[in-house]
């Protein structure tokens, strides 16, 4: 996400880097770059235009940092500014007080309702340990009654789902209904699956009023599309004029969106942007944080994200023996397998690269696209090989070769790379590891 | 140092686990290919005219289209007589208009070519009446032409395949394509190609029963090559006139999945040759400039001949299709401008930067 932005603006600093200091004139000149890029990553024309005017105003004025240099300067206003203009702080999904919480989901066609339904169910009952019910509402669109039906199921144990009738519901009666429903089985948050239209219109608003007046939700969620254009902060207005919202979730930012909507919504309607939809996959739903995402759009990554999943993808005690491994040089290929599953389950290549600062050059494009499969047939290389050998990789012997490649489908030469790239590895890890985390930066840059 | 031991441990081993990957980087590191192809420089200004607008259905449409547009037109209306209420041109009008533009979703790029254009006018031209004159004549000369909807299919059955990113309306646009063919009394058929979204072949079943077609289905989570090899030999066995293949929604950048579509396509070319005869791209007329990168990556994977800009009639313009056109020069075949059946209509693209900047 927000990858051209970033090319973008990384093109406009290092263009800054070059020159003594902050002048007026390459001021301007940057501000008119940034100005391009902001709109060509679909950021709204008058959100751009008064986002341009405060760094503008900031870069010229008094604050003068000596140990900055321009560059940085000018990034460290740009990155205040874009943090600022997301919403500063991390909005966070506010349900304390009496069970059920009612959630109410609305937003146009095709925005990604449903499918956030269910990942913020998913989110729920995982995250928060509160068993959600779903709420099927949409009964216009044909077979979304029956979509999300089947996407509760996948949810888990623990998620209910309304068995709202195919044909001629009441929305209204059918909230009301469902709501006392979750409330006697003890479930403790109601998610409302709202009908979309193609556009803003009365009889839409006035349907969604009514459901509100009739369940009152503690929490109205906008869902918008992170692809929509400039058309994004219209819609976000008429919801919010015209139902009242509380948050916003951004569905469907794993592409190349550019998530020009991310910086129009909360500028706009000043409601914070809680989650945002990364994936296909029920828990493809991440938790919004202004500051971090200012931070890969600068190019700067985001080590906290990427710790956040290291830690969850990491239990303590695999840690240290870890540790422990590398430490007396006994980490074997069967320890950087385990590695290389654990890595797999914190997300794709790309996006991790993506996290560390300096590596995004590396992450976009078409250069890691492969990358995830090359994880998987390295995986079955290391399968193919017997016990003995994962231990000891030195045994490997042109024969072993042919057969560890005949049998994870590979070839003798991809058998050969991976042994080598797994030889530097164990060397960079135990170069890591005497510096106990010091400096891994410095390392993961320089070693690549 | 953090002071923490247990979570230095963990950061450092998550750090370590990226290592790996690091190590990888080098060896993935692969030769960009080729530069996309450059965008058209230049823009023809002369095109052959279109035959006038003479079917009934068209002056409707025309309306809808307008009634759709309607709010967005009185503010550009609005902003350009604002623009050029001093009579003559100035560098702040053209400001105003890159505004309006850019609001539209046109795109930085078109919008820049198009003013540059303006700012060449000769003097006695730079006005409101001139400026809009040239505006829209460029604008026209952006948007591809349309091959013309012909009254007989030139071949049967006339495969049409419907691709696009996710929540843009493909079923639904199915759904509206197939009750236009089967109002022009020909037999359709269905393929019910989205096998991964939930409840989508239901959906699909739902618009084959409301327009009196047939259909080929699958269970959830089946290959949709499968699907589509059925519902070909089918079409091709029952002798049906039009076959319309549903696919799953799908972002451009997943390309596992652009894959698959490849394959689907390749599929339906292996059980009769020369089809699918039209891929079309649907695109949501809310997407910003992302639909730009959406139609060149489709394009690229399936040889997409036309456009469907569906959802036009709330706020959104749908200007991005100026910039697709500008880019890639795909002509758009249909637009969606209401929720009914009767609200998938060709495009016209004259009606629709007539409605655009409020002609006449």
């Amino acid at each position: 996400m927000f990858d051209s932005l970033s090319d973008k603006l990384e093109g406009v600093f290092r263009r800054i880097r070059g020159t003594g200091k902050l002048t007026e004139a390459n001021i301007e000149e940057a501000m008119r770059d940034v100005r391009m890029a902001l709109l060509e990553a679909d950021v709204h024309f008058q959100v751009t235009k008064s986002f341009i005017e405060k760094v503008r105003e900031r870069a010229l004025g008094q604050e003068v940092l000596r140990a900055l240099s321009p560059e940085q300067h000018l990034i460290k206003i740009v990155h205040e500014e874009l943090v600022g203009v997301m919403g500063g702080a991390a909005g966070k999904l506010e349900l304390s007080g009496d069970v059920p919480a009612v959630i109410m989901l609305v937003g146009l066609q095709g925005s990604g309702k449903t499918t956030t339904a269910a990942k913020l169910a998913k989110h729920l009952l995982d995250a928060r340990k509160r068993r959600p019910y779903l709420v099927p509402l949409d009964l216009s669109r044909p077979a979304a009654i029956q979509q999300l039906k089947t996407l509760a199921a996948q949810v888990g144990e623990g998620c209910g789902v309304y068995d709202t009738p195919d044909q001629g519901g009441n929305p209204v009666q059918i909230a009301r209904d469902a709501v006392t429903k979750a409330r006697n089985a003890g479930f403790e948050t109601v998610i409302l699956d709202t009908a979309g239209r193609l556009a803003i219109d009365e009889k839409l608003m006035g349907e969604l009023r009514s459901v509100r007046d009739a369940v009152k939700p503690r929490q109205t969620i906008f869902v918008a599309d992170a692809m929509t254009g400039q058309d994004a902060v219209a819609v976000a207005k008429g919801f919010r004029d015209g139902v009242g919202i509380d948050g916003v979730v951004l569905s469907k930012m794993e592409g190349d969106a550019r998530g020009g909507a991310a910086l129009s919504i909360y500028a706009t309607v000043q409601k914070p942007l809680l989650f945002v939809g990364v994936g296909e996959k029920l828990d493809a739903l991440e938790i919004f944080h202004p500051d971090r995402v200012a931070s890969r759009i600068l190019g700067m990554g985001d080590m906290l994200s990427l710790i956040e999943k290291a830690q969850s993808a990491y239990d303590q005690k695999q840690a240290e023996k870890l540790q422990e491994k590398l430490k007396k040089d006994t980490f074997t290929l069967e320890d950087f397998r385990d590695q290389l599953r654990t890595v797999k389950k914190m997300g794709s290549v790309a996006d991790l690269i993506g996290m560390i600062p300096g590596m995004k050059k590396f992450a976009k494009g078409n250069e890691l696209a492969g990358a995830d499969d090359e994880l998987r047939r390295i995986e079955a290389i290391i399968n193919s090989m017997t016990k003995q050998e994962r231990r000891d990789h030195l045994i490997l012997n042109g024969s072993r070769r042919k057969r560890i490649a005949i049998g994870s489908g590979t070839s003798v030469a991809e058998v050969n790379k991976f042994l080598k790239q797994y030889q530097q590895a164990k060397k960079m890890m135990k170069s890591l590891s005497r510096g106990a985390g010091k400096g891994i930066l410095a390392q993961l840059q320089g070693g690549r | 140092m953090p002071h923490d031991l247990g979570s230095t441990l963990v950061l450092w081993a998550g750090a370590w686990g990226v290592a790996i990957l690091v190590a990888l980087v080098g060896s993935l590191l692969r030769a960009r290919q080729g530069a996309t192809g450059a965008a058209p420089e230049e823009i023809e200004e002369t095109r052959p005219a279109r035959p006038a607008a003479s079917q009934p259905g068209v002056v409707s449409y025309r309306d809808r289209l307008r009634g759709g547009l309607a709010k967005s037109r009185a503010v550009f209306a609005e902003r350009l007589t604002a623009a050029f209420g001093r009579g003559s041109a100035r560098d702040a009008d053209l400001e105003a208009l890159e505004e309006v533009l850019i609001e539209g979703d046109v795109g930085v790029r078109a919008t820049q070519d198009l003013l540059a254009g303006l700012r060449g006018l000769p003097a006695e031209q730079r006005n409101a009446a001139g400026m809009t004159r040239a505006l829209r004549s460029r604008m026209r000369a952006l948007l591809a032409d349309v091959p013309p909807e012909t009254a007989s299919l030139p071949k049967t059955p006339w495969v049409v395949l419907v691709v696009g990113v996710n929540g843009v309306g493909k079923t639904t646009t199915i759904g509206k394509l197939a009750a236009r063919h089967r109002a022009a009394g020909r037999s359709v058929l269905l393929v019910a190609g989205d096998t991964f979204r939930a409840a989508a072949i239901e959906q699909l079943g739902v618009w084959a029963e409301r327009a009196d077609c047939q259909i080929v289905k699958q269970g959830p989570g089946s290959d949709p090559s499968s699907v589509v090899f059925d519902g070909m030999s089918a079409a091709v066995a029952r002798g049906v006139d039009v076959v319309l293949i549903d696919t799953a929604g799908r972002l451009h950048t997943k390309v596992n999945l652009m894959e698959e579509l490849k394959k689907v396509r390749r599929v339906v070319d292996r059980v009769l040759p020369g089809a699918p005869h039209e891929v079309l791209l649907v695109v949501d007329a809310t997407t910003g400039q992302n639909a730009v990168s959406q139609a060149r990556t489709f394009a690229g994977a399936v040889d997409v001949t036309g456009v469907i800009l569906t959802k036009l009639d709330g706020s959104a313009r749908g200007g991005v299709v100026v910039a697709i056109s500008h880019e890639l020069g795909l002509p758009v075949r249909y637009v969606g401008v209401g929720e009914s059946v009767a609200d998938l209509q060709p495009f016209d693209p004259d009606a629709y930067v007539d409605a655009l900047l409020a002609a006449e």
